[in-house]
């Protein structure tokens, strides 16, 4: 048995320097909803962990200009307490603070509940339709990537050995923007979505759409950007036609399982549905602006 | 094993433990500090048996480690009293009969404790949403709401 040691480092430099030396040993550790559960239960066995909430880039939500960066070790909870970003981005919000209990709120953080990439990770498909970008530090110094392109499979990401995740950059819009995420469970809550819809739109001043993304959870092996939508969408007013249009292109990005919680049949119908309700409450709140 | 040296603030108390790099909160509470009024249920975040309160948040002490605690907060269920006098929600669980085995209990006190120091006036459904990382196998729910409803009201019109 491997004996764990425990680190926390306050700079990134340093975590990044920790990381390095131990290799495939370490694990990035932040809220530990996921990482504790899965060394308890044997399927990992870390000889090191980097605690990075003492890093203070990662605890911090900052407004820019033209953007707002979200730390990565910032708790469910956190977020939603924080009245300006919930303005700004409710869809992204409403998406993380569906993760667990409350008492897994104050500690499951966006960027562990990213990291750990299930392909049903709630906040997943709202970070993709904020059109997120995830600044990423490692040995080979800080870069920045679409939240989308880092996704490879069920509990896989594309980052490197030694890398991790700091913060997620949301962009700021100043014309009327509004995001929404939904995600179908057959219980109230505390449940693992079925299928899991993040949008968001820009409109013009005459209502019609200027920009607008569409993500999906629980639909494949990674949550997945709903490629056409923009095209159905931008320029369009949210008739009929143009729902009908946008169920179908969801309906057509799916490649799920069947499994306990539902079946393909199922999962390819609702994510249509969710595609078009949770728009019109992206929709609804652009127009609101 | 390599050993933390951590002082931490409990139930108003400072104190010092060590615990090696692996061992959870719940089990630094239970086996290290021999509190055992923290229940042990699941183990994985999904019962609430342990949920402590840590730095003003409620959280389960199962999915926290010892080692990260350096200068924090933590009140447990040994703290909840003041002496022999009663919380009100300690209370207003045995009036309503809130508890038959009570494993779950010491967890369902936090949480209330936690849910009524951040909203004091809830409606039921926000308890029962408030509650629902908490699992009672023998009570059933309706009691346990019941009870921190009562508590509620008690404790505002106690400040008031």
């Amino acid at each position: 048995m491997i004996e764990l040691r425990y680190e926390s480092p306050e700079t990134i430099e340093s975590a990044v320097a920790l990381l390095a030396a131990e290799g495939p040993g370490a694990k990035v550790f932040a809220g530990g909803t996921d990482l504790i559960v899965q060394m308890k239960e044997e399927m990992i066995e870390p000889a090191l962990l980097v605690d990075i909430k003492k890093i203070h880039e990662t605890r911090e939500v900052t407004f820019h200009s033209d953007h707002v960066r979200i730390g990565a070790a910032v708790t469910g909870a956190e977020l939603g307490e924080n009245a300006q970003l919930k303005a700004m981005w409710p869809g992204v919000v409403e998406a993380v603070q569906l993760i667990g209990s409350d008492q897994v709120q104050g500690r499951a953080t966006i960027g562990g509940n990213f990291c750990n990439a299930s392909p049903a990770a709630d906040s997943v498909p709202a970070l993709i339709a904020a059109a997120a970008q995830a600044v990423i530090a490692g040995p080979g110094g800080v870069r920045e990537a679409a939240v989308e392109d880092l996704l490879t499979g069920p509990g896989k990401t594309s980052l490197a050995q030694g890398e991790f995740i700091t913060a997620f950059i949301l962009p700021i819009h100043a014309e009327k923007a509004g995001d929404a995420y939904l995600r179908f469970i057959p219980r109230t809550e505390m449940d693992i979505a079925v299928v899991g819809a993040g949008a968001s739109v820009v409109l013009n001043a005459d209502g019609t759409c200027a920009a607008a993304r569409l993500a999906l959870g629980a639909v494949a092996p990674t949550a997945r950007l709903v490629k056409d939508a923009a095209d159905i969408l931008v320029g369009n007013k949210l008739d009929d036609a143009v729902l009908t249009s946008l169920a179908e292109a969801a309906s057509k990005t799916c490649a799920p399982i069947d499994d306990k919680r539902g079946t393909i049949k199922f999962r390819t119908k609702v994510a249509g549905v969710l595609a078009c309700r949770t728009t019109k409450i992206a929709w609804q709140r652009a127009e609101s602006k | 094993m390599a050993k933390h040296l951590i002082t931490a603030t409990i139930n108003g108390d400072e104190v010092d433990f060590s615990c090696a790099a692996d061992q959870t909160l719940l089990e630094v509470l239970r086996e290290n500090l021999h509190m055992t009024g923290t229940k042990n249920g699941c183990g994985s975040g999904d019962c609430g048996a342990c949920t402590v309160i840590l730095n003003g948040r409620a959280i389960n002490a199962c999915l926290v480690l010892g080692a990260e605690l350096e200068g924090a907060d933590i009140e447990t269920i040994e703290g909840m009293s003041n002496g022999n006098e009663l919380h009100p929600l300690q209370q207003k669980f045995l009036d309503h009969a809130a508890l038959q085995c009570g494993i779950c209990t010491p967890g369902f006190l936090n949480m209330a404790k936690a849910l009524l120091e951040k909203n004091p006036d809830p409606t039921e459904t926000e308890v029962r949403f408030g509650l629902a990382g908490n699992l009672c196998r023998c009570t059933g729910y309706d009691k346990i709401v019941r009870a921190v409803m009562d508590a509620a009201a008690e404790m505002r019109a106690g400040n008031s």
